[in-house]
């Protein structure tokens, strides 16, 4: 039963994409079949992430137009045999996508992956309506500060109302990952607290990602976290988050400053 | 009657029924309107595109007939979207640019005048309708940029209003959770409506006509268990319990 998931946020450079590349490497990693579909039409990012922007021939468009098969727009990552992304087009707008094309792929791609991460746009317009639309599931990227905060909320009223989902009456499952929290500025009270975000989203928390150099220095060779730095704190969230995803019931610890993974044992119940 | 009566086309009347914000213009004028330009811009966008209600009386009574012309002016001039008067005869606009609007918009009036119909047509369904008045109930937080308008009657919501929601009822509010929205009561019981939260965290409340934002009242309220009312036309905010 494949399961399709929307990383969203509202607000942008919270670390959708980066989430949505480590995400979908650590359910690969897990020996899932992922596949990572960027909706982000006319800003591309994720092939980036994935080091994968010299084998783009079709895109996402393409496909949802007709004048691609979606095999043919498939780019396999050479790391990860079951990983794959669906990267989208550079040169168009998020207006040449449709509703029904959007479907047809998403159905498709459900018959050959056990995972579809769709990679949202920021805002709340066309582009990221059209990536929650089909989604089983949202995963809400939120950093610890208002105006990300707030987004978020929007963002899961429209989960709540525009998404295929809510309309036929079903419930739609959100979780929060909460990224570039930075425990020395938590401990010193300058960045809203876990609690305060939890209590306010009102939604399972599904992990918590420092900011972390690891995750730039990934970034800028093109290789999710996960792969290029598998000892990292950051990812080790990731691949924790993963696990959740699969089920598994992993305590969510709060990150500490300094003293690192010993004092992991601050757990956190997971998802309610 | 000739034969081209036959002809014409059948005219359909809907009824809808629709919800207003009231404005109570106060002498002094200066300063009421000076109170309504920073109301606007702490809360922009509570009045957009919402229909509003000028209730003259108060005015009329205390300064004059000439009132008329300087609140409808200066509402007028504030783009807010004025669909009819109250507290004041139809006669006292005759020969401004105000001549059209209706003077006989009460809320209280229309909902008699409607039931008395409804009465007639059939009194099994105002039976069915008579115990308590209707209240919705929201079992989920409301989200940022969720707006709830329930003009019938009372809301109830468990969970929180999140910053940058807004709830409006006909009666009154109760938020089981954090109230961080606007919540606007009584625009249909009036200054009988209340608002109840379990923690006070608004950016605006308002009760029938009026309305306050979070820094009209101090930290002490912030984060506590509140209720607002109407006490003595003005807008008392009190910690419960």
């Amino acid at each position: 039963m494949s399961k399709v998931v929307v990383v969203t946020s509202g607000k942008g450079g919270v670390g959708k994409t980066t989430s949505s590349a480590s995400l979908g490497a650590a359910l690969a990693q897990a020996g899932q079949k992922v596949v990572v579909v960027d909706f982000d039409v006319g800003l591309r990012n994720l092939d980036l992430l994935m080091g994968a922007e010299r084998r783009v021939v079709f895109d996402l468009v393409n496909v949802v137009q007709g004048d691609a098969k979606l095999a043919q727009a498939l780019i396999r990552d050479k790391r990860i045999e079951t990983l794959s992304l669906l990267p989208a087009s550079q040169t168009r707008d998020k207006d040449a996508l449709t509703e029904e094309g959007v479907g047809r792929v998403i159905d498709d791609l459900r018959e050959s992956f056990d995972w579809v991460i769709c990679d949202s746009p920021a805002g709340i317009e066309k582009g990221a309506t059209l990536a929650m639309r089909y989604a089983d599931l949202a995963v809400v990227v939120t950093n610890p500060e208002v105006s990300s905060v707030r987004d978020s909320d929007r963002i899961i009223g429209l989960l709540d109302s525009k998404t295929q989902r809510a309309e036929s009456g079903e419930r739609m499952e959100k979780q929060l990952l909460l990224t570039r929290y930075d425990p020395a500025r938590a401990a010193r009270g300058e960045m809203m607290s876990v609690e305060d975000v939890l209590e306010i989203l009102a939604i399972p928390l599904l992990g918590i990602v420092s900011e972390s150099p690891d995750i730039l220095s990934a970034s800028n060779v093109g290789c999710p976290v996960t792969l290029h730095n598998p000892g990292s704190p950051a990812a080790q969230a990731y691949s924790e988050a993963a696990r959740r995803l699969l089920g598994d019931n992993v305590a969510v610890s709060i990150p500490r400053e300094k003293q690192g993974f010993m004092s992991r044992l601050f757990g956190r119940k997971a998802v309610a | 009657m000739n034969a081209e009566t036959f002809s014409l086309p059948k005219i359909r009347v809907r009824g809808r029924s629709i919800m207003a914000l009231i404005l109570c213009p106060e002498a002094p004028f200066s300063q009421w309107f000076a109170a309504l330009d920073q109301q606007m811009h702490n809360s922009a966008g509570l009045f957009d595109n919402r229909p509003i209600v000028v209730d003259l009386g108060p005015a009329l009574e205390s300064v004059g007939p000439e009132s008329v012309l300087v609140a409808l002016d200066g509402l007028n001039a504030r783009g807010l979207k004025l669909i009819g008067v109250e507290g004041v005869r139809q006669n006292a606009l005759t020969g401004t640019p105000w001549a059209q609007l209706p003077t006989n918009l009460h809320g209280n009036v229309a909902r008699k005048a409607r039931s008395d119909v409804a009465a007639a047509a059939a009194p099994e369904a105002v039976e069915a309708q008579a115990p308590g008045a209707p209240s919705l109930l929201i079992d989920r937080p409301v989200r940022s940029g969720q707006s709830v308008i329930f003009e019938e009657g009372d809301v109830t919501i468990v969970g929180a209003v999140a910053s940058g929601a807004e709830v409006i009822a006909g009666g009154s509010i109760h938020v089981y959770g954090a109230l961080r929205g606007r919540a606007i009561a009584g625009l249909r019981t009036g200054g009988e409506a209340r608002i109840f939260c379990r923690r006070l965290e608004a950016e605006l409340v308002g009760v029938d006509h009026l309305y306050r934002t979070a820094e009209h009242w101090g930290p002490d309220l912030h984060g506590q268990a509140v209720q607002v009312r109407c006490d003595r036309g003005a807008l008392r905010l009190s910690a419960l319990g």
